[in-house]
């Protein structure tokens, strides 16, 4: 990976900007910049959207494949996410295989939305023990202009979010095309999307750029979604908490990842959480409709 | 401190532990003899070996820093470390955990004084009953300070989290990935400095609220002042010479 070579004036400039609350690109520092997404990208999968945050861009699709369960779940199928930093999108990518950083992302991505409960992996399986339904997310990176992962999570989620069901051909043992109607099993109100915020000068700074990332201490990366108002087990009692259907105003944390050398004191913490907490509050409804737009 | 407990089912912990009890722990330096720096930390049934080599002549020449050496971490699970083999060498989870690991401990060491140079820490579980990251960070920060690495502070690592509702610390294999019902499992790798208590690692998967991840933090750091105890002690107990 060559290294993205940055003036000492730059860096001194965006840290002195950051330091008065200011950004170069005149943003907040809690501002994201505008979210676009496009549909459609490649017919022959499940789903495959192109999602943009400013000139940060990458394509995700889903794939589902018949499988056979883990002996741990035997009745539940399988979530994979992957993630490509390809050339194309960055002079600091290389060709090959995932580098830590590809490897870094799709974790961090994979687990935010596995352990939230969004996909509903029980339905996912066709024959208990024999077949379940393996579901791929795949993200490509197009363009690199900061905050890939935050991009690269959200287009998990629309892929997810949009794609079609296969239709599963029992006497072939097959897969015969997608249903018209009916997409992959979810839980809508559990959805968790990752933030991330790096420390940058003495600023907490959300959705950054290309400069901004690169010149930062440490960044935080905080998924949260929404809250369940389950019925609680009782004593004795096994097996997952019964769902009302209805959720708390208050956010989840299902995933988080400390990057870089850098270390987080208290008083970051608390700015983070709050920060992550008020966002999540605003963007949470947005994010839905384009997951499920 | 406020403990969260009798709220849901997980009200007793499976060995018998209380919820914000760390399992025992021992620690030693000098394991490895021809390593500049070497120490293995134990904490209930896992085990965490590491090794400094260096500093030493980066190669090939292109990775080198005119400015300071580079520390490059490599963790890995031992194939017998657990019931099913493991197959050797480096998957997605290995390369993960290596990266973070590396994070934590460059934030402490001091290596201006090593320009062109790699300081290579090799982190190896021969057996793993959960917590192996944090148990490989506890070594790896004694075997840097066994080298004589140049460091601002040490690091010390321990797992808390949520088991349904209940806040735990250092969770055992059986409360990290055997535990599904209800709420399940919350586990959070956290790493602090010594001096400053900053946190160099955070890692977070499950479900939990803000405000009990808040609490687990405060005690996180109650538990990391047990385990700076055990790595300073085990500093202390160096002979200078590493053979029994």
């Amino acid at each position: 990976m060559s290294d993205y070579i940055m003036p000492n004036l730059q860096r001194e400039k965006i840290e002195s900007y950051l330091n008065e609350g200011k950004r170069l690109d005149g943003r907040k520092v809690d501002e994201y910049r505008k979210l676009v997404v496009e549909d459609g990208v490649s017919k022959n999968s499940a789903s495959a959207v192109r999602v943009k945050f400013g000139k940060t861009e990458v394509l995700a699709g889903v794939h589902l494949a018949l499988a056979t369960p883990y002996p741990d779940s035997p009745d539940a199928g399988t979530f994979m996410t992957s993630a490509e930093l390809h050339p194309m999108a960055s002079q600091q990518f290389d060709i090959g295989r995932p580098g830590i950083n590809a490897i870094e992302l799709a974790r961090v991505i994979d687990r935010g939305i596995r352990e939230s409960g969004f996909i509903d992996m029980k339905k996912l399986c066709i024959k208990e023990g024999e077949k379940v339904w393996q579901v791929f997310v795949d993200i490509v990176a197009i363009n690199d202009d900061g905050n890939i992962l935050d991009v690269a999570g959200l287009a998990a989620l629309i892929a997810l979010g949009r794609a079609r069901m296969p239709i599963y051909n029992e006497k072939e043992d097959k897969v015969d095309g997608y249903s018209e109607k009916e997409g992959i099993p979810l839980e809508k109100d559990v959805l968790s999307f990752s933030m991330t915020f790096h420390k940058v000068g003495n600023a907490i700074v959300a959705d950054v750029g290309k400069e901004e990332e690169e010149i930062s201490k440490f960044r935080l990366t905080i998924a949260m979604g929404g809250t369940p108002l389950d019925t609680p087990l009782d004593k004795g009692q096994t097996g997952r908490a019964n769902r009302t259907g209805q959720v708390s105003g208050k956010p989840r944390i299902t995933a988080m990842q400390k990057g870089k050398a850098g270390t987080i004191s208290d008083k970051d913490m608390e700015t983070i959480l709050k920060l992550a907490e008020s966002k999540w509050a605003e963007m949470f409804p947005k994010v839905k409709e384009y997951v499920f737009g | 401190m406020m403990m969260v407990t009798n709220k849901g089912i997980y009200i007793k912990r499976n060995d018998g532990r209380k919820m914000d009890e760390v399992r025992p722990m021992t620690a030693k330096v000098g394991i490895v003899p021809s390593a500049d720096g070497s120490a293995i930390f134990e904490t209930g049934k896992t085990k965490a070996i590491a090794v400094v080599r260096g500093p030493r002549t980066l190669h090939p020449q292109h990775l080198q820093n005119a400015q300071a050496g580079v520390l490059r971490v490599n963790y890995g699970m031992m194939p017998f470390s657990v019931e099913d083999r493991i197959r050797p060498g480096p998957n997605r989870r290995s390369e993960e955990i290596s990266k973070v690991t590396e994070w934590a401990l460059s934030s402490v060491v001091d290596l201006s004084e090593f320009p062109n140079t790699v300081i290579d820490v090799f982190v190896q579980i021969p057996q793993a009953d959960a917590g192996t990251r944090v148990a490989g960070i506890n070594a790896a920060a004694m075997a840097l300070a066994h080298a004589g690495i140049p460091m601002k502070e040490m690091v010390s690592a321990i797992g808390v989290g949520k088991i349904d509702k209940t806040l735990v610390v250092d969770l055992d294999k059986y409360e990290d990935s055997e535990f599904h019902d209800a709420e399940g499992s919350t586990d959070i790798p956290m790493v602090f400095t010594s001096r400053g208590k900053e946190i160099a690692l955070l890692q977070l998967d499950g479900k939990i609220s803000v405000d009990e991840f808040k609490e687990t933090i405060k005690m996180a750091k109650k538990a990391c002042e047990d385990i700076l105890k055990v790595q300073m002690d085990a500093l202390k107990n160096v002979t200078g010479e590493d053979d029994e």
